[in-house]
């Protein structure tokens, strides 16, 4: 069995061309992620750039208006460019600086992980080219304005569903074409090892906190940890420190779109089957011949046909569960936890939110919950408007 | 000995060069297929790779995702490709060789498509998404129905061609510069470099693609290796001829083979 395996998961498919970076980059970061040095260097990162630790707030009147178990909200859509992915940037693109890159390419659905990475390459001084399916461009064309306000390139991705996927396709074509000069910064726990495992590790700070700030404000660990799925990386940050506390309840909530057993969907652990794409053995969305499959749903961030290894793993094992929330379930609590808490959360978080809505009330009231809110939801405020029917004037 | 190793044997002999052509296979239909194949055959292809279509085939460019687009989208799949090659089997015993996504061959079912490579007659695969590292995903079946496996070293494989270069299995692919597939106007590689290092440790002969667009092309190369491969200047034919692809595909070899044999 080959490196990075997650159970039968994970591993290195990816071209000739690109496994010497592949090698190169997996000794770097050997090298470095136990350095002093390169820790105390992104810890400050951290610290003073990109607002961490997140807060850990209780959600009083969510708590009340669904009646059952606690919620804590750990609030990640406060972090600097407004959700998780800068954890993950900051930490890739310090490995890239380290290793003498200076070109920096990306792939993004919703946006986050796009501006996040135009975002560290300003910092950096970093030359950055974002690739974007069109289709996303068009619904997140803020995001788009946003990378080129921080100076990246953004290419619209025409080719396939011109979405999530083929943005990676046309990431790692650059990357192969330009093996030499160039770091492809993955923004999910996703691609050829060391990725799934790298982009964790730059996450896992997530659950870290949350169990540091709980024990501070309860005195005990949560009884369930929500989060949404769609590569999976805010999911496996929030979950990887519990992993080895049985008693916590893993539950990640993946994109239903218009109903996990209808053909527009992107539940992947759901209705999807093992398979080899993008590097990695994972689970996948995908026909008979194993041509993967379009996807669909409300949100370009969860709009992914797979998920990584680790993920595929966790659920194999029966240590985490997975559950589909449809495009519907996700705007009710878009909507639910902007009024009840004043919290606009990214459409993909809304995800994790609804299935709290789903089982908190289950749940008894000495129960701790905690939701992983991955990002804020200004990005979202049009499409959602789009969804209710209502014509927002840019004017 | 497979099919591959006695074209290799026979070129040797004769002292000539290796063509060896890619097609999409399917575009613009599978019949088409059939008579391209059984055309490049006749002008002078010594081996064909048949392209297996994919969704999402990242290592190749433009002309080759384009050609698989219009070949899924016309019903292509992993079974008719294999009776296209029963049927091309009736027609000819020359070497067959399956080029295609790792997936495609996880999802079928790694026994069974060998299996069926075996029964069908298709005498080696390159899968160009399984690097050595992950090559046992397929090695055992595909040594027990007799498929080689032909492995992929490139200008920045570096100090990973010797056990590429060492295993590779009918001969060895040797990819002309970074990058995906598509023609090229001109390489920055240092060949006389790169096949210095790949002679050192190859057991079979080596073959360049990636980039040739025609004979003058093919001819020049060909002067460091065993052969050339040539993939997207054929495909562009299928693209722009339809149903008169053969008669364009046979033409083009017919001037390749001749340019390779001068």
């Amino acid at each position: 069995m080959s490196k990075g395996r997650f159970g039968e998961y994970g591993g290195q498919y990816v071209p000739e061309t690109v496994m010497n970076a592949v090698c190169e980059l997996e000794a770097a970061y050997e090298k470095y992620k136990d350095d002093p040095q390169f820790k105390s260097e992104l810890a400050a990162l951290y610290r003073d750039y990109a607002g961490r630790p997140s807060l850990l707030y209780f959600a009083e009147k969510l708590t009340k208006e669904l009646g059952g178990a606690k919620i804590y909200i750990k609030r990640e859509d406060l972090n600097h460019t407004g959700s998780h992915k800068i954890n993950n940037v900051l930490g890739q693109i310090l490995l890239a600086k380290k290793m003498g890159k200076k070109r920096i390419i990306a792939e993004t659905g919703a946006g986050q992980h796009g501006v996040a990475t135009a975002t560290a390459c300003a910092l950096f001084g970093m030359e950055c080219c974002v690739y974007m399916g069109a289709v996303d461009a068009e619904r997140q064309s803020l995001n788009v304005y946003r990378m080129e306000l921080l100076g990246a390139k953004v290419v619209k991705v025409q080719s396939g569903t011109k979405t999530l996927k083929d943005a990676i396709n046309e990431a790692m074509r650059d990357w192969a074409s330009n093996i030499e000069t160039t770091f492809y910064c993955i923004g999910s726990v996703m691609g050829p090892h060391p990725y799934p495992q790298m982009v964790r590790d730059f996450q896992k700070i997530i659950s870290e906190e949350i169990r540091a700030q709980l024990m501070e404000k309860e005195g005990k660990l949560p009884d369930c940890v929500f989060a949404c799925v769609g590569g999976g990386s805010n999911a496996m940050g929030a979950f990887y420190d519990f992993i080895k506390d049985e008693s916590v309840r893993l539950v990640g909530a993946e994109a239903a779109g218009l109903g996990a057993d209808t053909d527009q969907h992107a539940a992947t652990l759901a209705k999807g089957t093992t398979g080899i794409f993008h590097g990695m053995k994972s689970v996948f969305l995908q026909d008979e011949y194993g041509q993967i499959a379009p996807v669909y749903s409300i949100s370009a961030g969860l709009d992914y046909p797979g998920i990584g290894p680790e993920h595929a793993n966790l659920r194999a094992t029966g240590r985490a569960e997975y559950i589909p929330i449809t495009d519907e379930e996700a705007v009710c609590a878009f909507e639910l936890l902007s009024r009840t808490e004043g919290i606009i959360p990214a459409i993909e978080s809304a995800h994790a939110v609804a299935a709290a809505v789903k089982m908190v009330p289950q749940m008894g009231k000495d129960k701790i919950v905690v939701i992983n809110l991955s990002g804020r939801g200004d990005k979202d405020v049009y499409s959602i408007a789009r969804y209710r029917g209502v014509s927002l004037s840019e004017e | 000995m497979n099919r591959i190793e006695n074209k290799f044997a026979e070129l040797k002999a004769a002292g000539k060069k290796a063509l060896i052509t890619f097609l999409t296979s399917g575009d613009p239909d599978i019949e088409t297929t059939e008579k391209a194949v059984l055309e490049m055959f006749d002008k002078g292809a010594d081996i064909i790779e048949l392209g297996v279509p994919f969704s999402d085939p990242v290592a190749e460019g433009p002309v080759i995702q384009e050609a698989s687009l219009r070949s899924l989208n016309g019903g292509t799949n992993l079974d008719k490709i294999f009776g296209a090659v029963e049927n091309i089997r009736k027609a000819t015993d020359k070497p067959l060789v399956l080029m295609m996504y790792i997936n495609t061959v996880f999802r079928y079912g790694t026994a069974k498509f060998f299996e069926k490579c075996r029964l069908t007659g298709i005498d080696g695969i390159i899968i160009p998404d399984m690097p050595y590292e992950e090559k046992e995903e397929v090695s055992a079946e595909a040594k027990a129905n007799g498929v080689l496996s032909i492995s992929l070293v490139t200008p920045v494989s570096g100090d990973r061609i010797k056990m590429i270069a060492e295993e590779s299995e009918g001969f060895l692919y040797c990819v002309s510069s970074t990058g995906v597939t598509g023609m090229r106007s001109g390489f920055t590689t240092d060949f006389g470099e790169f096949f210095g290092e790949v002679y050192k440790y190859a057991k079979v002969p080596c073959c360049v693609g990636f980039g040739i667009s025609g004979p003058e092309q093919a001819k020049k190369m060909s002067s460091y290796c065993d052969g050339v491969i040539i993939g997207s200047a054929v495909v562009k034919l299928a693209a722009e001829h339809g149903k008169d692809f053969p008669k364009y595909a046979g033409e083009f070899v017919s001037a390749v083979r001749t340019a390779l044999d001068e």
